[in-house]
């Protein structure tokens, strides 16, 4: 351990604690002393973290803003469902879902890089428009796309489930703004956790490799980064598909998790979007373990706040502020720093105490 | 190393006990045997509610909330059901999935028994493979999508399904030779639009009639249907499909009225509400079919009281979704009464006994008369085409 870095000790311990967490949860569901509120959330939770994570590759070390990271969600959510459904009776249940992963992470992989081929050639804000106009472009276009299957193969069509022509006893796979409706229900909390260590594990990775600094360089200073003779488009494409893979395996596991797959502007346009950057911002750009630790406390929250009824949604957004500004705002950094309420002091504290209670 | 494991170990010994109460408290409302008992010691029966009262969707859901409360509250100032009284709990799912998700699991922390919702088809698809699977018996005032019920035996609908909806509007306007070109505008994100639309150009292909227009918009884009309305009046068309909400609709006649256009304008259920849409102009209301199963300004006693409560606690006239609501609590009671149950039994036993049950119910109530259902599902009432003059709904059936 002495002899790790900063950041590889930094990765063991967050995996560490996901992973007690998931220990604990999981006695406790099995146990049945867990809740169902919190039992279904376990997933989905895992699911935003990932895209948070995925997002915060893209802002942190890439330094690029994106409004579409739940835009790639989606492609990758309605491209494994569409291939659970479709094979659904064809293939077990194991492979099946091993394969319909891949395809929503490729899926979302090569949304990413079609995108950022000509975009990430440019300088400056652009990426972040054409991101937004990318989440919202995709989820119209699912909304019009119907495709059914029967004896000859697949139909399609954009205008309506009509003009499929299909046998009479074919089944509809995608239809329109409904959706994809009975995706079987395979992604589980074990399954979760582990894409999601995985896709820490990666992230770290990939920053602190050759290709990462080279990343980072290109984020620091541009005309510095090009002098030295780096390939900046290259460089830059890879970091952002990566980004883009990652929010499209959260797609996966929210596809799965849900019985009916709808695309609408809460849970995959840019008001979700904007909530994946709340998360990454929160949590600290380019701290991938804030990103989860701020994905699943503002996804429990509101579920929480149930009680207070009427008055939840506005709280929520009270405590939005007030957590943004407990951890940014740079007066309250001041007074944290003076009375000893920053996360170092805390940990310092808190390693006293553990010396002397091991010494 | 030492210093991490330990500040792990007590990091998760924290968390645990933090959760600990969580399942403490879920626990007590879990073993539903004993979940029922308040505080009084008293069983209760548990109905639980879901529905967006936040965000786009949300006057349904409000509306729905509230109709729910009013007949909960006579249900029970009358002595409850079968002698026990009613809890009733609404959770807000902003008509999104998996929010509708989490409020389903909340209810069944609180140890709902029977859950009336949820209000939106997309959301209440999601929410019925759960009770599925839970074994949980589900009624939902306004959900009309097939995909709610299809393969969920525990799950039934109190308005007409979409299919219901299209096909008897197309064979309206092919019985009664209304018109022989047919133009249709719909919402093409909404699941309900959609579903409708469907199933009513299935119809007309059957029926003879030509549809010369199909013109779509979007949740996005719905504050000028100008475009729409000028290719539909290229086209011909004499009468317009209007297969979408009241407040949509209102723009509609008022823009045709702008561009003179007239032709017939015919829509479903979700036009109900459009006389007491504020600043719109009723007379451009005349001559307008739709269909519906409930009259807020209807001379029987049952509709009028209900109104009048609703106005005087919440203000405002109720629409067809909360009078499905409001009928959803009696249809439950007299399922539950034909059952003999009591609030003891496991939600298990409260699933199968009510699938049963009401199925032999007939009953009739606000939204519609000798209301049967089939285990499909789906309700038996007659859409009642209704057409607009001097500001009033007109029976023409």
């Amino acid at each position: 351990m002495k002899n790790m870095n900063k950041s590889t000790q930094k990765l063991l311990s967050t995996i560490g604690v996901i992973v007690v967490l998931y220990i604990v949860l999981s006695v406790m569901e099995g146990t049945g002393n867990l809740s169902s509120l919190l039992s279904g959330l376990l997933v989905p939770v895992c699911a935003y973290s990932l895209v948070a994570v995925g997002l915060n590759l893209c802002v942190g070390y890439l330094g690029e803003l994106s409004l579409g990271h739940a835009g790639f969600m989606c492609v990758g959510a309605f491209a494994s469902a569409f291939f659970s459904k479709v094979f659904m009776n064809t293939i077990p249940d194991v492979p099946r879902f091993i394969l319909s992963l891949l395809i929503g992470t490729c899926f979302a992989a090569l949304f990413g890089f079609l995108i950022a081929i000509p975009v990430l050639r440019l300088s400056g804000d652009y990426l972040a428009i054409v991101t937004l106009a990318f989440g919202e472009i995709i989820k119209n276009v699912i909304n019009v796309i119907y495709i059914g299957m029967d004896s000859k193969g697949l139909h399609f069509s954009m205008k309506d489930m009509l003009s499929l022509g299909m046998e009479p006893g074919g089944t509809l796979v995608v239809n329109g703004a409904q959706g994809i409706t009975g995706t079987p229900r395979q992604s589980t909390f074990t399954l979760a956790v582990i894409l999601l260590i995985l896709a820490l594990v990666i992230t770290h990775n990939f920053v602190n490799s050759r290709t990462g600094r080279a990343v980072k360089a290109i984020r620091d200073n541009q005309i510095a980064a090009e002098t030295v003779g780096l390939p900046i488009t290259k460089y830059k494409l890879i970091a952002f598909t990566i980004s883009a893979a990652i929010a499209g395996v959260g797609g996966v596991l929210y596809a799965h998790n849900i019985n009916s797959l709808i695309a609408t502007t809460n849970n995959f346009g840019y008001n979700m979007s904007i909530m994946i950057l709340v998360y990454v911002v929160l949590g600290g750009i380019g701290n991938f373990s804030g990103s989860v630790v701020a994905a699943v406390v503002l996804t429990l929250l509101p579920e929480l706040l149930r009680g207070l009824s009427t008055y939840r949604m506005l709280i929520y957004s009270i405590v939005l502020i007030a957590l943004m500004l407990f951890n940014w705002a740079p007066s309250i950094l001041e007074y944290r720093n003076k009375h000893g309420l920053t996360a170092a002091a805390i940990a310092a504290k808190f390693k006293k105490k553990n010396t002397k209670e091991v010494s | 190393m030492k210093k991490k494991l330990l500040s792990l170990a007590l990091v998760s010994a924290m968390t645990a006990s933090l959760f600990v109460g969580c399942g403490d408290a879920a626990k007590s409302a879990d073993g539903n045997d004993q979940a029922t008992e308040e505080a009084a010691g008293e069983l209760t029966w548990k109905i639980g509610g879901i529905g967006p009262t936040t965000g786009g969707a949300a006057q349904y859901g409000t509306g729905v909330m509230n109709a729910i409360q009013i007949a909960v509250d006579e249900v029970n100032a009358d002595g409850g059901i079968n002698g026990y009284q009613i809890a009733f709990n609404f959770q807000d799912d902003e008509a999104d999935a998996q929010k509708s998700v989490n409020a389903y699991n909340t209810l069944k922390d609180w140890g709902m028994q029977i859950l009336e919702g949820t209000v939106t088809s997309g959301a209440c698809t999601a929410v019925s493979a759960e009770t599925y699977n839970d074994r949980i018996f589900q009624i939902t005032p306004s959900a009309s999508s097939t995909d709610v019920t299809t393969g969920h035996d525990n799950s039934f609908q109190i308005c007409f399904s979409d299919p219901n909806q299209g096909t008897v509007s197309a064979d309206y306007i092919a019985d009664n030779g209304l018109a022989a070109k047919i133009g249709i505008i719909y919402d093409s994100s909404d699941t309900y639009s959609s579903g409708v639309y469907q199933n009513f150009a299935t119809e007309t292909q059957a029926k003879g009639l030509e549809i010369v227009a199909t013109e779509a918009f979007t949740s996005d884009s719905k504050t000028d249907f100008t475009t729409q309305l000028q290719k539909c009046k290229d086209a011909g068309a004499e009468l317009l499909f209007l297969p979408f909400y009241y407040t949509e609709a209102a723009i509609v006649l008022t823009q045709a009225n702008q561009m003179d256009y007239a032709p017939i304008f015919f829509g479903v259920d979700g036009l109900d509400g459009i006389l007491s849409v504020e600043n719109f102009d009723v007379s451009l209301a005349e001559g307008v079919y739709l269909l519906t199963p409930f009259a807020a300004d209807a001379e029987d006693e049952a509709t009028q009281s209900f109104v009048s409560k609703y106005e005087e606690q919440f203000g405002g006239i109720p629409n067809q979704f909360a009078a499905d609501a409001y009928d959803g609590v009696y249809i439950i009671k007299e399922a539950i009464e034909s059952a003999n149950l009591t609030p003891e039994a496991s939600n298990e036993e409260i699933c199968e006994a009510l699938i049963s049950a009401i199925q032999s119910v007939n009953y009739n109530g606000l939204t519609g008369e000798n209301m049967t259902w089939n285990a499909a599902g789906e309700v038996s009432k007659d859409p009642k085409a209704v057409v607009i003059q001097n500001g009033a709904y007109v029976s023409v059936q």
